[in-house]
Order: structure tokens, then sequence, then C-alpha cells
């Protein structure tokens, strides 16, 4: 077990190291959220004050969570991309040789991303007063299981696509084709409330829309947001509000899932 | 006792046979290498003993282990240079060597000494705190054999340890190999098609097509050619073939637009052969056999045909290594 702790701890380390030394990524992470928040949040801000809203909810409220999710789910799905990096390049043969378990390279590797998206949603989180978020200690600490949960989860469906991909090209090509449908049924931008039919079907079936609707419930006890304005746009699923406490379990379960069939696909992958 | 045992083992790629039913073994304390042109199959044959590919078939004992069923062990035992690149360009010497040493569960004040002296004596030491990108190729390859033998291996496999080198850099390789083998106990297993290197290895499997064709020492390899090599060109090597063999009775083989004999006392021999020959002989050549006489004995090709395209993967060997 001690071991197994070990070994997890030096593929996350050697993650945060090229985190930290890969410059263009380390920038584009870092200032990719302040765009987004800056951009996106007072760009919607004002289309939305032409139409006046719901009494007493500003769209920020709603919007900022969204971001947040989103740049959690991105950063979180492209960073296992380092395991195909590491295979086209023969890093990967390197540790695969060494006595160390398939396992532990799997789980180092879905924290190492989870930590990289992590510390970029806890970025935005602090720079949130920009566009008009009331910072405050509890949002923070409240935040940070509740992202750290959510980008296991989404690191997991990266690492079961990265198990069997050769190239880092191929790699991205597939994470786009299941990205994009992902983040846009996710109700990151939009509410997910009178969808057509199909489009609420899917957007049902899409793991994405829980952990941003997990993100956004818990950000919401922070922001003094209207009841029913948090009823209005939470998820309804055969007829039930499905609240933050059944996110956090949807959530859960979907990360243990992926997370054993990414690290099954990796174990089986030579 | 061997301390690398090899029976029947077998890998097919969809409909080719990689390697085809190899059967060998390996002495403790021995240099041995698997001599073949590209695609013989000798990286495969290494992945299958470094537990990095399933066998379809047969067996590998490595340091008493099998390579199927006791990975872990197996892998504890070894040290592998791989033929493409394989260090983190993002991380310094120093940083690679503990990050290996880390995978293999050493650390400590000793782990740390260990590092330094590898450092040291692969004249890497000033270097150790720069990232592996701003590093040549050849002390790329040098921080790879520093980290293979890192772990004290008992069995240190080198595929290929100098491909995509300038030869100056290969002999330097070399020395250094051979100096690490006798500061460490420790057995190698190296890959090569280079001719002069593998003159190196205590013993020798010749490998073609997915089969070892030969195997013993260099020198009992050469044994085989039966004397030294003639190369002679004449006015008619067809009709010079053709009196050679009536006259002397030896074995022509063509070469470009030479004849190659194999002859013992091969000097004394050439005034014989010029004054029992009708035509004009434009030039004669006589040298010891090499490995790659005995290659083309055994098979009728030449390992050399192969170099062009050795040269096309050291050129791409060099853009990975850019490129990473
Ligand atoms: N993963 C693979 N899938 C399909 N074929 C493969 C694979 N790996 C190797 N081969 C084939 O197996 C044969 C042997 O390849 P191998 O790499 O073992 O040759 P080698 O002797 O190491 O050659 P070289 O001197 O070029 O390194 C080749 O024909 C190669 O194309
Ligand atoms: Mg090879």
């Amino acid at each position: 077990m001690k071991k197994l702790f070990k070994e997890i701890y030096i593929i996350w380390l050697r993650e945060m190291i090229r985190y930290w030394r890969t410059k263009p990524r380390l920038i584009s992470s870092l200032a990719m959220p302040l765009i987004w928040l800056v951009l996106f949040g007072s760009g919607m801000k004002s289309a939305f004050a032409i139409g006046g809203g719901q009494a007493g909810f500003d769209f920020i409220q709603f919007l900022f969570p969204g971001v947040i999710g989103m740049s959690i789910l991105f950063t979180s799905i492209f960073s296992v991309m380092s395991i195909v990096t590491d295979r086209q390049f023969g890093f990967l043969k390197e540790i695969l040789v060494a006595p160390v378990s398939r396992v532990s390279i799997a789980l180092g590797k879905i924290l190492g991303g989870s930590t990289t998206a992590m510390i970029q949603g806890t970025i935005m989180i602090l720079l949130s007063p920009i566009v008009g978020i009331k910072l405050s200690l509890g949002l923070v600490l409240a935040m940070l299981p509740v992202m750290f949960i959510a980008s296991i989860a989404l690191t997991s469906i990266g690492l079961v696509v990265a198990s069997r991909m050769k190239s880092a090209e191929g790699f991205q090509m597939i994470m786009n084709f299941i990205m994009m449908p992902m983040f846009f049924l996710s109700g990151a931008m939009f509410p997910l409330s009178n969808l057509p039919n199909w489009m609420d079907i899917l957007s049902k079936i899409n793991p994405a829309s829980y952990a941003i609707d997990l993100v956004r419930q818990v950000s919401f006890k922070f922001m003094d947001t209207p009841t029913q304005v948090i009823d209005l746009l939470s998820i309804d699923l055969f007829g039930h509000q499905v609240n933050l406490w059944t996110d956090l379990l949807i959530v859960s379960v979907f990360g243990v899932i992926m997370v054993t069939f990414g690290v099954f696909l990796f174990n089986k992958s030579d | 006792m061997s301390i690398i045992e090899v029976k029947g083992l077998t890998r097919k790629f969809k409909d080719l046979t990689a390697v085809n039913n190899v059967s060998f073994e390996v002495n403790r304390g021995e240099i041995f290498g698997f001599l073949g042109p590209n695609g013989a199959g000798k990286t495969t044959t290494i992945n299958m003993l470094t537990t990095l590919l399933k066998p379809t078939s047969g067996q590998a004992l490595i340091n008493g282990f099998n390579a199927v069923k006791d990975k872990d062990k197996v892998r504890s035992s070894i040290g592998l240079i791989f033929q493409d690149p394989s260090l983190d360009d993002k991380l310094t010497a120093k940083e690679n060597l503990k990050f290996h040493a880390w995978l293999y569960g050493e650390s400590g004040e000793k782990m740390d000494q260990r590092i330094d002296n590898m450092l040291g004596l692969l004249d890497l030491a000033v270097r150790k705190k720069d990232l592996v990108e701003t590093f040549s190729g050849g002390m790329k390859r040098r921080l790879e054999i520093a980290r293979g033998l890192l772990h004290y291996p008992k069995v240190l496999f080198l595929d290929e340890p100098t491909i995509g080198l300038d030869p100056q850099t290969r002999n330097r390789i070399w020395e250094y190999i051979m100096q690490l083998r006798q500061k460490e106990d420790i057995t190698m297993f190296m890959t090569t098609h280079y001719m002069d290197e593998a003159e190196y290895c205590d013993r020798i499997a010749i490998m073609d097509k997915g089969e070892i064709i030969a195997i013993d020492t260099p020198k009992k390899l050469k044994d085989m050619i039966g004397g030294d090599v003639i190369t002679l060109i004449t006015d008619n090597n067809d009709q010079a073939t053709q009196e050679i063999k009536n006259k002397f009775g030896l074995e022509v083989n063509k070469k470009d637009d030479g004849l190659l004999i194999t002859k013992e006392t091969g000097e004394e021999f050439i005034p014989l052969l010029f004054r029992g020959l009708s035509m004009k002989v434009k030039s004669v050549d006589l040298r010891k056999p090499t490995l790659n006489d005995v290659f083309l004995k055994l098979t009728g090709r030449e390992i050399r045909d192969e170099e062009a395209s050795t040269y096309d993967k050291a050129k791409k060997f060099y853009k990975m290594r850019i490129r990473h």
C-alpha cells in the first residue's frame, strides 16, 4: 500500500514539474480562465441587462460556475493527453519497464490532470471579484473538494480514450468529437430547461451536466441566490429535482466507474 | 548457470512472424549480442525478454524469473536502453535519474551518491542541472546508459546503443560500456547491425528474418569462412570464375563488379592465382573475414544492404529527439 502511494506520488510529481516547465501550457492555462471570465462574463451580463431577467438575480451568478465547470472539463480531459505524448515520445516505455504497477501509473496521471484542473479552477474563483462575484472563504473551501471530485471523474474520461491512442493528434481529434457535444449539452452556458426533447434526453445522460450542476449548486449556496431561481435552474430527472447531493452521488459513481474502466484499459494495453 | 534462458520464443504480428521459435542461453557476466539487419526481430525479442511484449508462444527466463508470469521480478532484475529515445526532455539530467531511481524504489543518500557517480562516469557531471532538451544526441545516449545501470540491474539490455551517432561518439560509448563492465557485476545483452560493434561481444547470435541462423564467439563465426577474403576484379569475370573453379577447386561469389574467394593464407595464394588466370587482373584486395562475410555466407545477402535504411532511421531518430 505504501509502495502504491509512493508510485502514484512520483508519477503525479512529474506531471506537476512538466506542467510548471511547459511555459506555453502554463501561461495559457492561467490566462484562459481570466479571458473567459472577463469576456464571457461582461458580455453576457450586458446582454442580459437588456432583457431584465429574474428579479434579484444576476446572470453572472449562473455563468460563473458554468465557466469554472467548463474550464475543469477541458483541462481535465486534455491533461491526460500526457499519456499519449509519453507513449509517442518513448518515455512511457521507461515507466512501463520499471517494477511499478499499471494502476499507480494510471492513478498518478488522473491525479496529475485533476490537480492542474483544480489549480485553474481555484485561480478563477480567486479572480471572480473582477466580474462582481462576492468572494468568501467559504466559497473557496467548499469549491475545492467539489472541483476535485468533478475533475477526477472528467479526467478519467480522458484516460479511457488515452489508454488506446498512439498519437496526440488522434487523441485530440477524438476528444474534440466527444467534448463539443458534452460541453454544449452540459448547461455550462445556458440553462437546460425548455430544450427540445432529444436535446433534453442527451443532456441528461451527459455526465458533465451533473458535474457542472454540482459546481453551480455549491456556488449558489454562497451567493445568496433566490430559491426560486435555484429551483428553476436545477435538472429535472424522472420528475425529481436533482439537488446538490444527488449531483454529488451521480458524479462520484460515474467517477468511480470511469476510473476503474480507464485503469483497466490502461492495464491491458501493451 | 545461465542468466537468460530462452526456449522456442515466437511472436507473430497478424500474419508476420517477427520472431520465430528462437532458443538460446546467455551466461552470467557475458556480453551477448544479437546481430542482424533491419526487421530481423531484434527489438521484438528484447521487448519480450523485458516484459514489454507478450510472446505468442515459448518462454523466457531472466535471472530465473519468467518474463510473462513474474513480470515485476524480471523488471527489477533488468535495465533497458531503448533503441528509440526515452528521456523526459523537460527534466534535467539529474532529475531523469532520480525519477528512475524512485520508480525502482531506490532513494536516499546512497542513491544520490550513486547518481552523481554515474553522471561522473559518463562525463555528464557538469551538465547535470541542465534540461535534457538542451543535450546533444550523444549526451542523451550517455544519460540513457547511466540511467539503465542506476538500479544495479543484473542484466542490461542495450538495443542498438549507438544508433544515429557519429563514429567518434560511438567509440566513446563503447569505451564507457567496456569500462562499466569491469566496474559493475553485470551481464549485457545488446543488439546491433554494426559489424564492428558485434566484435565487442563474447558471443553473438546472428539473426535473420526472425530466426537465429548462427550462434558462437565472433572468432569461431569468422573461422567458418575458412580463411582470408580475396576480392578480385578482372577483364572477364565470368571466365575468371570458371578458371578459378577448375584450376583451384574454389568457390567463387559475385559481389558488385568483383569476385569473392575465401582461402587460408591468402597472401601466399594471390601469386598462384595471378599465374593461373589467363585474363588481365584489374585489382585485387586481401582482408581478414568480417561478420558481414559470415552473414553473406549464411544468407547470400549482406547486412550492409540495409545500411541505407539505417541511415533513414538515424535521421528520423534525430528528428524525434529534436521534436520532443
Ligand atoms: N507492433 C508491431 N506491429 C506490427 N509489426 C511489427 C510490430 N513491431 C515490429 N513489427 C515487425 O516485426 C519485424 C521485426 O521488427 P523488429 O523491430 O524486431 O526488428 P529489428 O531487428 O529490431 O530491426 P531494426 O534493426 O530496424 O531495429 C519487422 O518486420 C516489423 O515490421
Ligand atoms: Mg530494433
